[in-house]
């Protein structure tokens, strides 16, 4: 994505609110066409980042170009940004049209051109029927929706969302992410979306900036981001994920032996220690999907077996999620299983035996 | 409660003493109401002081409520309380000090004092109800027009006065009421120009002329009922039409 032309360039951004130190130097480059996330806990900065974009905050230092024009001084009426709010700002003593076509007010169309562009916007977002509504008779959705089309209709270079699907229950959630993708594919337009949603970035992005005090801690692809984790904080807020005791016994060329508590010796290459951890200690980190329970008959690829005691059962229908203390961990590991016929879940206090895959594995120093 | 019923009692009551049992049916001090001169330039003195008191105060209030609940800056509380402070001071006291200020000038009292002094204490009535209006709208309506390529003042005009205007006819109706009431400011001030509360009050002295005096009194009180209960339904219109719960009026 990032070989891509950008279309935002954002260079050292900071922002200070008085003594506060918002954003901390925040470089980034986001490309044409690209959906792209901010995602981090609440104040982190990235509804901060976004609205600088917008035009909403200035920045105290740095740069941010859009196509690239420097933004410096520049109000939000007169970049190529238009923003989805997360409260939609839908005007109340306005139709659903009037909504829409706010933003032609000054386009210099025929009243006639105006009405099919709002008829094509509200066509595309699935609201075809409901321009002569008034807007505050909209359940959330559509509110949503009205929001999507009013940004769009101005054909900006950049759309900004911040936490746009946060006001909606979950089906309506579903709904609206694949709804997203969709129009970003179909309008081609940068997407920019604020979220504290894991899943909900992981779903739509192309790329995730992970944030966390005003900073970047970590941007990549949603697998890569999922996978290879660079820090141990991003790798809890992203999933979830076990963390067990290791000792660095060496490295040879590019790969690293550890002995994992519980587990065993593993080695590791080079894109698995993001910390470059050579010597000492550290934690292993593996996906709850990653470890396998092996049943009766089973044998582990490779001899890499473990066993444990089960501590705890989470049957949700489609998944079993067990607890179990490997001997010689200190903490017991969460497993995910699916559910097949045939198989039995397994009982609290019963023994178990661990299939592990060096592979999955991530070592932070 | 009770005296104002007595009101219209006695201003229908055929008889010039005010005391039970009623004398029979009138409405000879409505008539008379019509040929006194004096009583007609009162009315038209505060009506000119109501109507510009509650221009001035809505316009002040307006600036002060948006200032209020948008920007923050350095001793805002103290400079919005030191706005709201007339609400609780008694009107004496504002009425003393405001002669004094137009003695030291070397002024003279008259209509346009009687407007500043109403305007000084209808400015916080109109800020209470206004800061209302601004608050139960959602900011990022604003940001949204501009946004969409609206400047300060178009969003102003397009999004936030439509949203605001409930408040301000509320705040209009209800200034011009307090203004067109009050007595002691007027009292003070006037000068040779009487209010029509200043009007009424010299009319006291006269007990013949005290049944006109029911017979104005029950036509003001009606007239003052009746702009309250306007100015609240023009608030609530606006509440719904802004689609947010009502949230307790004024009223």
């Amino acid at each position: 994505m990032s070989q891509k032309t950008p279309i935002v360039t954002l260079t050292g951004v900071q922002k200070y609110y008085g003594d506060y130190h918002a954003l901390r130097g925040i470089t980034a480059n986001i490309g044409q066409g690209e959906f792209f996330s901010l995602l981090g806990p609440s104040g982190c900065g990235k509804t901060t980042l976004l609205r600088a974009i917008a035009g909403f905050e200035d920045i105290s230092q740095g740069q941010i170009l859009l196509d690239g024009r420097d933004m410096e001084g520049v109000p939000p009426n007169r970049r190529p940004t238009n923003m989805v709010f997360q409260s939609y700002a839908i005007f109340p003593h306005m139709s659903v049209s009037e909504n829409v076509g706010f933003g032609l007010r000054k386009s210099g169309l025929s009243a006639a051109d105006k009405r099919r562009a709002v008829g094509e916007a509200l066509e595309m977002v699935g609201l075809g029927q409901y321009g002569g509504r008034a807007a505050h008779a909209l359940s959330g959705g559509q509110r949503q929706r009205v929001a999507l089309a009013r940004a769009l209709i101005m054909k900006p270079k950049v759309l900004l969302l911040d936490e746009p699907l946060s006001a909606l229950d979950k089906k309506m959630r579903e709904v609206m992410q694949v709804e997203l993708i969709r129009l970003q594919r179909e309008v081609g337009i940068t997407f920019i979306l604020v979220t504290h949603d894991q899943e909900e970035a992981l779903v739509m992005s192309d790329r995730i900036a992970v944030m966390f005090e005003g900073e970047i801690a970590q941007l990549d692809d949603p697998e890569t981001l999922y996978r290879r984790p660079k820090s141990r904080r991003v790798a809890e807020f992203i999933g979830m994920m076990n963390f067990l005791p290791a000792e660095v016994l060496g490295t040879t060329g590019t790969s690293t032996e550890v002995e994992v508590a519980g587990l065993g010796r593993a080695t590791l290459e080079a894109g698995q220690c993001p910390n470059g951890t050579q010597s000492g200690t550290g934690e292993i980190g593996v996906r709850p999907e990653s470890l396998t329970v092996l049943f009766e008959g089973q044998t582990a690829e490779g001899g890499r077996e473990a066993a444990g005691t089960v501590r705890e059962v989470v049957y949700y229908g489609d998944m079993t999620y067990y607890d179990i203390l490997l001997d010689g961990a200190p903490a017991p590991v969460r497993v995910s299983m699916r559910n097949m016929p045939g198989r039995r879940v397994l009982d609290f206090g019963a023994r178990a035996r661990l299939a592990w895959d060096p592979r999955a594995m991530v070592l932070f120093g | 409660m009770r005296p104002i019923v007595l009101l219209p009692l006695f201003a229908f009551n055929d008889g010039t003493v005010i005391a039970f049992p009623l004398q029979g049916f009138t409405t000879q001090w409505f008539a008379a109401l019509l040929d006194t001169p004096a009583l007609h330039q009162a009315t038209v003195n505060s009506l000119i002081i109501a109507m510009s008191t509650a221009v001035f105060a809505t316009i002040l209030g307006l600036f002060a409520a948006r200032a209020a609940t948008r920007y923050g800056f350095p001793g805002k509380g103290g400079i919005v309380g030191f706005i709201m402070l007339p609400l609780v001071l008694p009107e004496v006291i504002v009425a003393i000090s405001l002669l004094i200020v137009l003695m030291q000038l070397g002024l003279n009292s008259g209509t346009w004092a009687i407007i500043a002094g109403h305007t000084l204490i209808c400015t916080p009535f109109a800020i209470a109800i206004l800061q209302g209006s601004f608050s139960n709208m959602d900011r990022s309506l604003e940001e949204a027009a501009v946004d969409l390529g609206e400047t300060a003042w178009s969003t102003f005009r397009l999004i936030t006065l439509p949203l605001v205007s409930p408040g301000i006819i509320a705040s209009l109706l209800i200034c011009f009421t307090i203004s067109l009431d009050e007595f002691i400011i007027a009292f003070f001030l006037s000068g040779n120009e009487p209010t029509l509360p200043v009007y009424l009050w010299g009319q006291l002295r006269f007990p013949a002329r005290l049944p006109v005096v029911m017979a104005l009194g029950t036509i003001l009180v009606i007239l003052s009922v009746l702009l309250l209960v306007i100015a609240e339904t023009f608030r609530r219109r606006g509440l719904k039409r802004a689609g947010l719960k009502d949230t307790g009026g004024f009223l």
